[in-house]
């Protein structure tokens, strides 16, 4: 085995075993509109979370956003919209459309999402302290920074 | 008589850094009346018809922190007294009452509803 080989095999099982907790790592990037204007309400959702399909038809209907008015003026949803496009999903994101081919607008309705919480049953949703499956920070206390590993987790009574 | 004060008033004050009088002036001089604290209360804790009331986020009593209704995010006070951040911003206030009176009342309010709430925010102490 040359040197090289080795040097190549010891990378790759630095970078394998690394893997895991990077694949739940969502580093969001900084963006001041996108932080003033989507986290004043939620959580500022990774834009990796959806593809750019899913985020086109979210920034296309402002006025009934998750049943609120989330309105912006045209200049600052141009920027989020772009923002969001230039950052969207990714190949663990895959495409995140719906049954019928329609993106999906629901981070928790996405097959990542599902697959990833499917040990947790609909009830713990239910409980005060969480209240929704969209409020990440409830278990994933590091949500905020992007980290959404499994060691950060812990899960409200 | 009032109406002469208040146009007086309304002429002598500065243009400068925005305040949370210069809102209530400026919702005063549209709506053609003084705002009204108790109907601002009365307007804030009350259903117009929809699920929400403002004090479903705001909280009854807007000297104290809130919380968003539907994503629970933390929401600062919205009375100047306690956040002193609060209506020193045109393009914000005109945002949050052209989103929240949607989601509220499923229509703008009007400029005499906004003076009685901010106759109402104003005097809170």
């Amino acid at each position: 085995m040359t040197s090289t080989t080795k040097h190549l095999l010891v990378l790759l099982s630095v970078v394998a075993w690394s893997l895991p907790a990077q694949a739940d790592r969502y580093p969001v990037p900084k963006n001041p509109v996108f932080d003033e204007e989507c986290a004043s309400c939620h959580l500022a959702f990774p834009p990796q979370m959806l593809d750019a399909n899913s985020w086109r038809a979210m920034m296309n209907d402002l006025t009934k956003h998750f049943g609120t008015d989330a309105s912006l003026d045209e200049k600052r949803r141009v920027a989020i919209a772009d923002f969001l496009n230039a950052n969207a999903g990714g190949r663990k994101t895959g495409v995140t459309i719906d049954a019928t081919g329609k993106p999906l607008l629901r981070i928790t309705q996405t097959e990542r999402f599902i697959r990833k919480h499917r040990e947790v049953s609909p009830a713990v949703y239910q409980r005060a302290s969480i209240k929704s499956p969209a409020n990440c920070t409830a278990c994933h206390a590091n949500a905020a920074a992007g980290d959404y590993e499994e060691r950060g987790i812990r899960i409200p009574k | 008589m009032r109406i002469v004060l208040l146009v007086l008033i309304l002429a002598a004050t500065p243009v400068f850094a925005d305040t949370p009088r210069d809102f209530l002036n400026r919702y005063e001089k549209e709506a053609g009346a003084a705002g009204n604290p108790t109907r601002g209360g009365q307007f804030f804790v009350k259903r117009h018809g929809g699920e929400w009331s403002c004090s479903s986020c705001h909280t009854e009593n807007p000297t104290v922190a809130g919380r968003h209704a539907k994503t629970d995010k933390p929401i600062k006070p919205l009375a100047p007294v306690a956040n002193a951040e609060r209506f020193t911003d045109t393009a914000k206030v005109d945002k949050w009452f052209r989103r929240n009176c949607n989601d509220v009342l499923s229509r703008e309010c009007s400029a005499s509803e906004k003076a009685d709430l901010l106759a109402f925010l104003i005097g809170q102490k």
